[in-house]
């Protein structure tokens, strides 16, 4: 019996996200013994970037290279996945949790009759029943829950398990779904993607600016940051309704999570609405000139100082070191 | 135009989040309950939409008695009448199936509800109630207008957003900027106490996934303060203590 991945890729491009979640049922596979790890990509996608998915730890990649399914139209990936679902006999389904791959999980969950276990953090415990660790209260406790029926499904949070990159190159099969027109009554009329290099929330590090930035023309510094860092940029929640930023760069609880290995925030206060959608970053690191702003409790590092003063130097101490 | 929201009642965003001494079971200790943040912007939506097509309005619970203030919350900004499905929530299935077995009697034009619940952040309950009704689910929406019998609408993407076009009936999980939040007003707040809340009984369901304990993360240490003259040892520290470069 074969573990199943839903892969998700942007433009051709498999989400590292994706990766990980194969890097999981990798893991999963060799501790239960349930067998290998198949993957199933839906849509134009390279052949190289396929052979990364082996490289995460896939044996088989069932490939659907409709072009009707390269945007994420989530009725007709949930049909196209429950098909390879009842073909491969799979009794479980690994996927990121992202935003189309919980619109396309909740709909699997019912075709499938799986018990549906949403941001696990680590594998499960299966010695005696069938535990999983998710994060609950965006990020602030974390749940051990029981999964009682037979049919499974888990979204894996962002960042919580180390990627495989030592697969061997993966068995690719062309896959047929068949699909109906209903599975198509919505119609993307068209997408805007960000223009940086670096999405947010697949992103390693993190720098985000808050109204101390004292409004959009003084960005200039922060984007310099990210783009010696390699960075994606963020903002707070009251940068976003300013409109100095765009919506899908506001982290916080209403906002993008993210869970970086470094964010970096400046001029941001850190309400405790923002640090919900942050507090899962490995490392924090606080630029503001207040030394009583709560973000500080939350930090690993900080700095007490005018962001106009102190992240030009900061600038230039990083592209002197990297 | 018949409109369903489905909101969730949940501790307030600012409350310490603890567990009764064995972990067992979420501490309510002076926790304020609200109506779920991304569940306000879907209601919010709602009341201009049935303001607009002259519809109705219904919100609805699945919950027990407590809920209640939280139902006439949103009666006062703007619902016509509520229901509460009498049963504490178990899991997003088990959810799901209430929302889905109330509504297929109603045929709602729109089924509204937040992207997600910030308790158990599972995002999943819109997708299972379109599919165990048969129509179609967008999650997360953050725009969202009704032409004749088709919606407009814009979901968030992974840094970007999409358009799209379907007929009705549809569900939605929604976030801002849907629309500005609402505040109810006196009179409001009066009409709400007037206006029907009805309690219906829960159907039959299993729990697929228990949460049988939980775990707070682990304290923070204290942050390590850079001196803003001598930003260089920042970048030593995370280059080689935190090993984050």
């Amino acid at each position: 019996m074969s573990i199943l991945v839903y892969i998700e890729h942007a433009e051709g491009k498999v989400k590292k996200t994706s990766l990980e979640a194969v890097s999981f049922a990798h893991a999963l596979a060799a501790q239960t013994g349930e067998g290998d790890v198949v993957a199933v990509a839906l849509g134009t996608i390279a052949e190289e970037e396929l052979a990364a998915v082996g490289s995460a730890g896939a044996s088989k990649v069932m490939h659907a290279a409709d072009s009707k399914l390269d945007e994420g139209v989530i009725q007709a990936h949930a049909s196209a996945l429950a098909q390879a679902y009842k073909q491969v006999g799979a009794k479980t389904l690994v996927l990121a949790k992202s935003s189309l791959g919980d619109a396309v999980a909740a709909r699997l969950a019912v075709k499938v009759g799986a018990g549906l276990a949403s941001n696990v953090v680590e594998l499960p415990k299966t010695d005696s029943g069938y535990t999983v660790k998710r994060s609950i209260y965006t990020g602030k406790a974390f749940a051990f829950s029981t999964i009682t029926t037979d049919d499974k499904i888990l979204a894996i949070k962002k960042n919580a398990i180390d990627l495989k990159t030592d697969g061997e190159a993966a068995q690719v099969e062309q896959f047929e779904a068949a699909l109906s027109e209903s599975d198509f009554a919505s119609i993307i009329t068209s997408t805007e993607r960000a223009t940086g290099d670096v999405l947010l929330p697949e992103a390693d590090i993190v720098v985000s600016g808050g109204r101390g930035l004292k409004g959009p023309e003084n960005w200039g510094m922060v984007e310099d940051m990210a783009k010696i860092l390699g960075a994606a940029t963020a903002c707070s929640k009251p940068v976003s309704d300013l409109e100095w930023r765009p919506h899908h760069e506001h982290v916080g609880q209403t906002g993008i999570k993210v869970a970086p290995s470094l964010y970096i925030a400046i001029g941001i206060s850190g309400a405790i609405q923002h640090l919900a959608g942050v507090n899962s970053s490995k490392c924090i690191v606080v630029i503001n000139k207040d030394p009583d702003a709560p973000f500080f409790k939350a930090a690993d590092y900080g700095i007490v100082g005018d962001a106009f003063e102190v992240v030009p130097k900061l600038n230039e101490a990083l592209k002197a070191e990297l | 135009m018949k409109i369903l929201v489905c909101i969730t009642h949940v501790p307030d965003t600012t409350s310490k989040i603890q567990f009764t001494s064995d972990n067992t079971k979420f501490d309510t200790t002076g926790v304020q309950y609200i109506i779920g943040p991304y569940d306000d912007y879907a209601l919010a939506r709602a009341v201009e939409l049935r303001d607009q097509t002259s519809g109705k309005l219904t919100v609805l619970n699945v919950g027990e008695a407590e809920t209640e203030p939280t139902l006439r919350k949103a009666l006062a900004i703007g619902a016509d009448e509520a229901i509460r499905v009498n049963a504490a929530p178990q899991d997003s299935m088990y959810v799901a199936k209430q929302i889905a077995h109330y509504a297929k009697e109603g045929a709602y034009d729109l089924i509204l509800m937040g992207r997600e619940s910030i308790d158990f952040n599972g995002g999943m309950v819109h997708g299972m109630v379109g599919e165990l009704l048969g129509i179609p689910s967008f999650s997360p929406v953050m725009k969202l207008d009704i032409d004749g019998g088709k919606a407009k609408m814009a979901r968030e993407i992974e840094g970007g957003k999409e358009l799209l076009e379907a007929d009705l009936p549809l569900v939605a999980g929604c976030q801002e900027p849907i629309a500005e939040w609402k505040i109810p007003n006196m009179r409001g707040i009066m009409s709400a106490r007037t206006k029907p809340l009805n309690v219906v009984e829960a159907i039959a369901q299993e729990t697929q996934v228990e949460a049988v304990k939980y775990e707070l993360p682990p304290a923070k240490g204290a942050v390590k303060l850079v001196d803003k003259d001598n930003v260089s040892e920042l970048v030593n520290l995370l280059k080689n203590e935190a090993k984050v470069l």
